[in-house]
C-alpha cells in the first residue's frame, strides 16, 4: 500500500486513539458494574422476595376474556347476544385414546355423529393442547351425571362459557356475519396488528359481516388474574385481578323489520337489495339472497352443513349486494340523462325521431320497441325507456364524460360501507380498457363501446350497492354519504354512543332545475311508464327506474324468457327512492335471471316502499307483475 | 513424498488467535450448557447447535486467513450489496409477525439487516483509511450519512434490536476515529433526553410504533402489561432473583422448567443461567465478556493500521453492546429489544455474525506484522 506520506506525528495520533479506547474501556466498565448492581439488587437484596414468587407459590396470569359486545338494529332489537351455558370440552394432548374416550362420555350424554366430525374438524384446526367442545349446551342432568363420572374422564372438563346467538336466524345473515373459532389465518392477523395479548383467553374472532369488520369494538379488553397454583397446576387461590372490559355494542342503522319484509319479498329468488336512508347514508337494509344461518358457525360449524352451503350453486355464503358485479341495464339511463343536462349536450324538451333502431357504420344498435317510440324528449327517454334516445346521446356525450360523471355517483368504485369484501365492478373508459387487454387492436376505445355503456350494457358492471349509493345521492340532490350499517357505537362503560359517519363526505355540484327534471320523469315512470302497473294506487310518490340486464348475447335473436336457459335469463333491475319531494328511503332490487325489471324486481321494492312509508305488512312473496316491456 | 502434518497443522491455525480462541470456546461451552437446561434436554437442540458452531468456526478461519489489505477491497462492495437488499426488504420483503425483514432470494431467504452488522464498520472503517491524511468535520459529515442510511431502512422494517447494533457499531468507529468531543458530549445529552422522550407516551407514538413504545413503557412498569409485554421481564426478574447468589444448580430452575420463561433458549436465555448459577455464574460470565472485550481492544490498540485499529475496536465495542443490552433487557434495566446474549443464545445468524466478528479481530492481529514490515 503506497500512499502519500503521512504528515503528522504518528506517535501523536496514536496516543489520541489510545485515549479513546481508554474511555471506551471505562464505559464499558461502568456500565457492567450498573449491571452487577442490578444483579446484586435482585439476587442478593431482593433475593427472599423473588424467591417466594418463584418457589411457594408458583404464580401464573390467567387472562379473563371480555364479554363480546352486543348488536341491536335500529329500534333497539337484538341481532347478536350472548347467553352462558355448560359445555363439555376435552384436551386431546391429555386424552391417551380419544375415540374410546367420546364412546365412554356418549353412554353419560347425547353425542350425535354431528357432533364427533364437527369435534375432529376441530381438532385438526387448533393446537393439540386446547381444549375443544365436544357438546354444547348441556341439559342440568347432563352436567350432573357427567359430575358423577367425572374421574373416569382425565382431560374432559366441564366449563360454563358464553355463547353467542343470532336470535333473527337467517335473517340478515350477510350484514350481521358471524363469528367462529379463530384459526391459523385470523391468529396471523392478529400477530399482524399486534393485538396478541388481547386475544389470550378468547377462542371466537368475527368472520364475516359486522362481526368482522367491527371486530376491534365488539371484542373489548382483556383482563386477567394472578393466581397461585398447586403442583398439578389448578389454580388454588387468587391474588388479584384486573376485570376485563367488555366490547362495545353496535346499534345499527338497519329496520329488522324492513329486512325482514325484503328477504320475505325474494321468496325463493335469488338476488340482492340495499335500502339506503338518503339524508344519513345509513343501510336500512341489506338483502342478498339465499341467505344462511349465521348460529351454524359459532360453535364450528359440522362438515356436513358447510358443504352444503359451500357447495350450492344459489351460492348462499356469496354476498351478492356487495360481491355481485351485473351490468345495470336501463337503470343506468337517468344518470345518464343528467350528465346530458349537466354537459349541455341535451335540452329537456329538444324531442328526437326513434325509428326503433340507431345505426352506427354497418352495425345496427336496436330498442327494444319494434318499430320504435317515435319523437322521444328527455323525459320520455326515462318514462318509456327509449334505447334510441341514449344511443344518440353517447356520440354527443363521449365516454370521458361519462366516466368522469358516473365516478363521483360512486358507479365502479368501493362505496366505502362498513363490511369487509366490496368488490369495486368495471366502469368503463379509455384508461379501463387500454389496460384490460392485452393485445393493443382490442385496447382502443370504440364509439360502438359507448353506444352499449350508454344504455347500461357493454363493460358496465357495478355492485347493487354501488347502484342503491348512485340512488341515494341521486335522491339526495348529490349530497354524499358513505354508506354505513352501523349507526352508533355504544361504549360498554360509559354507555356513550358515537355516531359513525355523521357528516356528509362530498357533495356532487348539480343544478337543481336539472335533478328536478330526471326526478320528474323517474316519478313518471311509476304514473305512466314502465312501472305504472306495479306502483297503481301507491299512498306516496315513488320515483324510480327498471333494468333488465343482458347475460347472454342473443347476437340480434329475440329475447324469449321461456326458451332460455334459467341461468342465461335476463337479470331483473329495479332503483327507487320515495317519496319524490323530501325521500325517506332510496332502494334498488336485483333479481338474478328474473327476467324483466318491471315485472320480477319492481313488486319487491313495492313491498318494500308500503312497509316503510305506509306501514303495510306484507304476507305473500312478492307477485311477478304482468307487464310487457322494460 | 512425506505429508509433514505439523507443517499443515501450523499452516491452519498461523492466522488464529490464542486468547480469543480459548475464551470463544468457554463461552461456547456455557452455551450447550444452557441450551442443554433450557431446552429441557433436547439433544435435538444441541446438536443443531453444533452443526451451527461447526458453520461458524469455519466463517471465523477463512475470515482470519483473508488479510485485512484483501478485506478493505470487499468493505465499499459488500456495503453496497447491503444497501441494495435492504432496498429490497423495504420493497418486497416477507412480512413475518408484523415486520418486514426477510427477502427471499431464490431458493433462500436472508436477513440483509444482518449483514450490514459486518459492513457497516468495514466500510466506515474503509473509508477514515482512506482519509486518514487529510480528515476534516467534512468526512464525519459523510460517515454519519453513510451510517444512517442503512438504520434508517433498519428502524422501518421495523428491527430495534438489529438498528441499535448497527447504528453503535457506526458509532464507535466516528467515535475512535476522532469525532469530536463536543459532538460526542452533544449525542450523550441527546442520548438522554431521547429516552425521556420515549418513556413519555404521547411523544413517543408519534415517531415509532406502538409496541416500541409499550415496550419502554412496560420497562418502567411490567405491571402495566402483565399478558404483554410485561410478562416477559416480570418472569425475567424472578427467575434471576430467585436464583440467588449460587445459584438453584444445573437443570434445576424452577422458572425455567415450569415454563415460565418465554423464548428461553434465544433472547431470555440468560434468565436460564442466571436461575441455575446464580450471582457467582453472572460474574464470571460478565468476566468472560470483559476478557473478550478487552483483548479486542488490545488487538485493535497494536494493529498496524487505522482500517485494522476502528474495525477491530468497532468489533470488541460491539460486542459489549450485545452483552449489555441482552443482559440489561432480561433483568429489566433496559427495554426488551430482541438482541440476542453474543455466543450464547440459541441461533445461527447472530453465532455466524459474532465469529465472522471473532475472525476479523484475528487476521488483524496475526497480519500486523506483515503490514508493519
Amino acid at each position: 500500500m503506497n500512499r502519500p506520506a503521512v504528515l503528522k506525528d504518528r506517535a501523536g495520533e496514536r496516543n489520541r486513539f489510545q485515549l479513546r479506547l481508554l474511555v471506551a474501556v471505562v464505559v464499558v466498565l461502568v456500565a457492567f458494574g450498573g449491571l452487577v448492581a442490578r444483579f446484586v439488587w435482585l439476587q442478593i437484596l431482593q433475593h427472599e422476595h423473588y424467591q417466594t414468587l418463584a418457589e411457594s407459590n408458583r404464580i401464573s396470569i390467567l387472562p379473563v376474556p371480555p364479554t363480546r359486545g352486543l348488536i341491536f338494529d335500529r329500534n333497539g332489537v337484538v341481532l347478536a347476544n350472548n347467553y352462558s351455558a355448560y359445555t363439555l370440552e376435552i384436551t386431546p394432548s391429555k386424552v391417551s385414546n380419544l375415540d374410546e374416550t367420546i364412546d365412554g362420555l356418549s353412554t353419560l350424554v347425547e353425542i350425535t355423529p354431528k357432533d364427533r366430525k364437527r369435534f375432529n374438524k376441530l381438532k385438526d384446526e387448533n393446537k393439540h393442547f386446547a381444549s375443544l367442545p365436544i357438546k354444547v349446551r348441556l341439559t342440568d342432568e347432563e352436567v350432573a351425571k357427567f359430575a358423577a363420572n367425572r374421574w373416569r374422564f382425565p382431560g374432559v372438563e366441564i366449563n360454563a362459557r358464553l355463547f353467542r346467538q343470532y336470535p333473527q336466524g337467517e335473517v340478515g345473515s350477510h350484514f350481521l356475519g358471524y363469528i367462529g373459532r379463530i384459526n391459523t389465518q385470523d391468529l396471523e392477523r392478529i400477530k399482524a396488528r399486534d393485538e396478541e395479548r388481547d386475544y389470550k383467553g378468547t377462542d371466537h374472532i368475527g368472520k364475516a359481516g359486522v362481526e368482522q369488520s367491527y371486530e376491534r369494538e365488539l371484542h373489548g379488553v382483556t383482563g386477567y388474574a394472578e393466581v397461585e397454583t398447586d403442583a398439578s397446576n389448578r389454580a388454588v387461590r387468587t391474588l388479584r385481578t384486573k376485570a376485563p372490559v367488555a366490547g362495545n355494542n353496535l346499534v345499527l342503522s338497519v329496520d329488522i323489520e324492513l329486512q325482514k319484509v325484503a328477504e320475505k319479498a325474494f321468496g325463493s329468488r335469488r338476488g340482492a337489495l340495499v335500502a339506503i336512508e338518503p339524508e344519513t347514508g345509513g343501510v336500512l337494509a341489506l338483502v342478498s339472497q339465499p341467505g344462511y344461518d349465521p348460529n351454524l358457525f359459532v360453535d364450528g360449524i359440522d362438515p356436513q352443513s358447510w358443504k352444503e352451503l359451500n357447495e350450492s350453486p344459489d351460492r348462499p355464503l356469496n354476498n351478492r349486494a356487495l360481491q355481485g358485479t351485473y351490468p345495470p341495464g336501463s337503470t343506468f339511463k337517468p344518470f345518464m340523462a343528467l350528465a346530458a343536462l349537466e354537459y349541455n349536450k341535451r335540452t329537456p324538451h329538444q324531442a328526437f325521431f326513434d325509428p326503433g333502431f340507431f345505426v352506427l357504420g354497418t352495425h345496427r344498435f336496436r330498442d327494444d320497441k319494434a318499430g320504435g317510440h317515435g319523437y322521444v324528449d328527455l323525459y320520455r327517454s326515462i318514462v318509456v325507456s327509449c334505447d334510441t334516445y341514449y344511443y344518440m346521446l353517447a356520440n354527443d356525450l363521449g365516454i370521458d364524460n361519462i366516466a368522469q360523471f358516473m365516478k363521483q355517483f360512486s358507479f365502479g368504485q368501493k362505496t366505502g360501507i362498513d363490511i369487509e369484501g366490496e368488490k369495486t365492478g368495471v366502469l368503463p373508459s379509455r384508461e379501463w380498457k387500454a389496460k384490460r387487454f392485452k393485445k393493443r387492436e382490442q385496447q382502443k376505445w370504440l364509439l360502438g363501446d359507448t353506444v352499449s355503456v350508454s344504455i347500461g350494457q357493454g363493460y358496465n358492471n357495478y355492485t347493487p350497492m354501488q347502484l342503491a349509493q348512485a340512488t341515494a345521492i341521486l335522491a339526495n340532490n348529490g349530497v354524499t354519504f358513505k354508506p354505513h350499517i352501523v349507526r352508533f357505537v355504544e361504549n360498554s362503560v360509559s354507555q356513550q354512543k358515537v355516531a359513525v359517519e355523521p357528516k356528509p363526505m362530498a357533495t356532487i355540484p348539480l343544478k337543481r332545475a336539472n335533478l328536478d327534471v330526471v326526478k320528474r320523469a323517474l316519478a313518471g315512470v311509476n304514473t305512466d311508464g314502465t312501472g305504472a302497473t306495479v306502483f297503481r294506487g301507491a299512498p306516496y310518490i315513488a320515483a324510480g327506474k327498471t333494468g333488465t340486464a343482458q347475460v347472454f348475447n342473443l347476437k340480434g335473436a329475440k329475447y324469449i324468457a321461456s326458451a332460455t336457459k334459467e341461468h342465461l335469463r335476463d337479470h331483473a333491475w329495479y332503483m327507487v327512492f320515495a317519496p319524490l319531494d323530501k325521500p325517506k328511503i332510496a332502494l334498488v332490487v336485483l333479481v338474478e335471471n328474473g327476467g324483466f325489471g318491471a315485472q320480477a324486481a319492481a313488486p319487491i321494492a313495492r313491498q318494500v316502499l308500503d312497509y316503510y312509508l305506509a306501514g303495510k305488512k306484507s304476507t305473500e312473496p312478492a307477485a311477478e307483475a304482468a307487464v310487457e316491456s322494460d | 513424498m512425506k505429508i509433514d502434518l505439523k507443517q499443515i497443522w501450523r499452516r491452519l491455525v498461523m492466522h488464529l488467535d490464542g486468547p480469543l480462541l480459548i475464551l470463544g470456546t468457554i463461552l461456547i461451552s456455557v452455551n450447550l450448557v444452557a441450551l442443554y437446561s433450557a431446552s429441557n434436554q433436547s439433544t435435538d437442540k444441541i446438536i443443531a447447535q453444533l452443526t451451527n458452531m461447526s458453520v461458524a468456526v469455519t466463517v471465523m478461519w477463512v475470515a482470519a486467513n483473508i488479510s485485512p489489505q484483501r478485506m478493505m477491497l470487499f468493505a465499499p462492495p459488500l456495503y453496497l450489496l447491503g444497501f441494495i437488499l435492504l432496498i429490497g426488504v423495504a420493497v418486497a420483503g416477507d412480512v413475518v409477525n408484523g415486520a418486514r425483514r426477510w427477502l427471499h432470494i431464490g431458493v433462500t431467504r436472508i436477513q440483509p439487516s444482518e449483514i450490514m452488522k459486518i459492513a457497516m464498520p468495514m466500510m466506515l472503517a474503509w473509508y477514515f483509511d482512506r482519509r486518514e491524511a487529510s480528515l476534516k468535520i467534512k468526512d464525519f459529515l459523510i460517515a454519519t450519512i453513510i451510517m444512517l442510511l442503512p438504520v434508517a431502512l433498519i428502524l422501518k422494517q421495523p428491527d430495534l434490536g438489529t438498528a441499535i447494533l448497527v447504528g453503535a457499531a457506526s458509532f464507535y468507529i466516528l467515535f475512535l476515529a476522532g469525532l469530536s468531543w463536543y459532538v460526542v458530549l452533544g449525542l450523550v445529552l441527546a442520548g438522554v433526553s431521547g429516552i425521556y422522550f420515549v418513556t413519555h407516551w404521547d411523544l413517543c407514538i408519534q415517531l415509532f410504533h406502538d409496541y416500541q413504545c409499550r415496550r419502554v413503557a412496560t420497562m418502567i412498569d411490567p405491571m402495566a402489561d402483565p399478558l404483554g409485554d410485561g410478562y416477559h421481564t416480570i418472569q425475567g426478574t424472578i427467575a434471576i432473583g430467585s436464583g440467588g447468589i449460587f445459584g438453584k444448580g444445573w437443570l434445576a430452575g424452577t422458572q425455567t422448567h415450569l415454563d415460565f420463561i418465554p423464548e428461553r433458549t434465544t433472547d431470555f436465555i440468560f434468565a436460564v443461567f442466571a436461575e441455575e448459577f446464580g450471582l457467582v455464574g453472572n460474574c464470571l460470565l460478565l468476566i468472560l465478556y470483559l476478557a473478550i472485550i478487552g483483548r479486542g481492544l488490545y488487538i485493535s490498540a497494536r494493529a498496524a493500521n487505522l482500517f485494522g485499529r476502528l474495525l477491530a475496536g468497532s468489533i470488541a465495542l460491539s460486542f459489549f453492546t450485545y452483552a449489555f443490552v441482552n443482559m440489561g433487557m432480561v433483568s429489566g434495566i433496559l427495554p426488551v429489544v430482541g438482541v440476542p446474549l453474543p455466543m450464547v443464545s440459541y441461533g445461527g445468524t447472530a453465532l455466524v455474525t459474532l465469529s465472522l466478528g471473532f475472525g476479523i479481530l484475528m487476521s488483524i492481529h496475526s497480519h500486523r506484522k506483515m503490514l508493519q514490515s
